[in-house]
């Protein structure tokens, strides 16, 4: 799972959990992959990016890499910050670990890459 | 039609046998990619700009293939753990996601700009366990689906409707949910071609696109004018044209008839108000 994911990842399909964002990670097994930089997407992801998330999802999987901890302000036109945020998006990507929803503490397991986030009968 | 619904629950039909059919057959895959294409053709997005898009049931990542393709970044959900251990084998460059689409999308407010589904809703219609009500499950899913598109974004679903009722119960709930839209029915004449496109939008009633293979009627030969064209050629005017008519009054003067004059009124058709 790639940080991209995470950061757009809810457990709000459960019942009982009002915004389940952002959920925590704790990964046992991070991959770095190299993937093609398009500053054109990040530049436009980053409108519906949650930074503070984002961040703490980075510094969780101790790959911070001296990425800012503020938004950088018109960041459209510095690639240096856009790279920072590619990496991060990604090209980190949780192999194995797990998902824990912040409000009821329920475990999504993460094998091979794949979050598993099927529900039991009782929590729909 | 064999219907693999019927057979057992999607994440037990497709285990591991049936997940590497998908992948080796080489007919499987030319089918799910013309329809991927269409699928994206038919969501309209913004031209030469990568967008982030849900694909829902994406299987071994074929749809999610012919994204990348174009451009796009795409993250994909299935219920079916075999099939997506071959996409991560096929290095598909997506995100992948383990989950029930019938539980709903897990992904905050307002995240895609669009959302494509190859052959996966028809799945939802089923009742597979005791705890699954079809309707529900349906009105979950598109719910959730419509708030995790941001504005004006577009969801294209291919699917296989059993029977008129059942394509009447999922754009129903669709409607309910929110969504603008209706079913595109790609060459309706056709048994083998023919293909189902679920189209439903966020940001207003826009017209639905054009079917494709709708332009000849199968139930009729189409009029041409080649018949007419070829005794026009002969010599002979086009019969009640006014050459026709301006012929027929020189024959009769010519064998002495009593005949009208020639005037701007001759062959000339009556105005609307008779």
């Amino acid at each position: 799972m790639k940080l991209i994911t995470h950061n757009f990842l809810s457990s709000k399909c459960m019942k009982g959990v009002n915004v389940g964002f952002p959920l925590k990670i704790s990964a046992s097994d991070v991959k770095v992959t190299e993937v093609d930089f398009n500053p054109e997407f990040v530049a436009r992801i980053m409108q519906k990016i949650d930074y503070p998330a984002l961040y703490t999802a980075t510094e969780s999987i101790g790959h911070l890499e001296d990425l800012p901890k503020q938004m950088v302000e018109n960041y459209e036109n510095d690639e240096h910050f856009l790279k920072k945020v590619h990496h991060a998006l990604l090209q980190l990507e949780v192999i194995n670990g797990e998902l824990i929803c912040p409000e009821t503490g329920r475990k999504f397991p993460i094998t091979n890459g794949i979050p598993n986030m099927l529900l039991n009968e009782d929590e729909i | 039609m064999s219907r693999p619904e019927y057979l057992a629950p999607p994440e037990i039909f497709y285990n591991d046998d049936e997940a590497r059919k998908y992948t080796s057959n080489s007919r499987i895959i030319d089918i799910q990619v013309q329809m991927s294409e269409r699928a994206i053709e038919l969501l309209l997005l913004p031209d030469d700009q990568p967008c982030f898009l849900l694909d829902i049931g994406c299987g071994s990542g074929l749809s999610g293939s012919v994204l990348e393709d174009e451009g796009h970044i795409w993250v994909g959900m299935d219920i079916s753990q075999s099939m997506l251990e071959i996409a991560v084998e096929r290095e598909v460059e997506g995100d992948l996601l383990l989950s029930d689409m019938g539980q709903g999308c897990p992904f905050r407010a307002g995240t895609f700009d669009g959302a494509v589904s190859i052959s996966a809703l028809q799945w939802l219609c089923n009742a597979d366990k005791t705890c699954h009500k079809p309707v529900q499950r349906l009105y979950k899913f598109f719910s959730t689906l419509y708030a995790c598109l941001s504005r004006s974004a577009r969801a294209v679903l291919q699917f296989y409707p059993e029977n008129c009722d059942q394509m009447e119960l999922v754009t129903s709930q669709a409607m309910k949910a929110g969504f603008f839209g209706g079913v595109v029915v790609d060459y309706p004449n056709s048994t083998k071609a023919k293909k189902y496109f679920l189209v439903l939008m966020t940001g207003g009633n826009m017209p639905l696109p054009k079917a494709l293979g709708t332009e000849q009627d199968a139930n009729g030969v189409s009029y041409t004018t080649k018949r007419d064209r070829l005794k026009q050629a002969r010599g002979k005017s086009v019969k009640k044209s006014r050459n026709w008519i301006l012929e027929k009054k020189e024959r009769r003067r010519k064998q002495g008839k009593d005949t009208r004059a020639d005037s701007k009124y001759t062959g000339r058709k009556r105005s609307g108000r008779f």
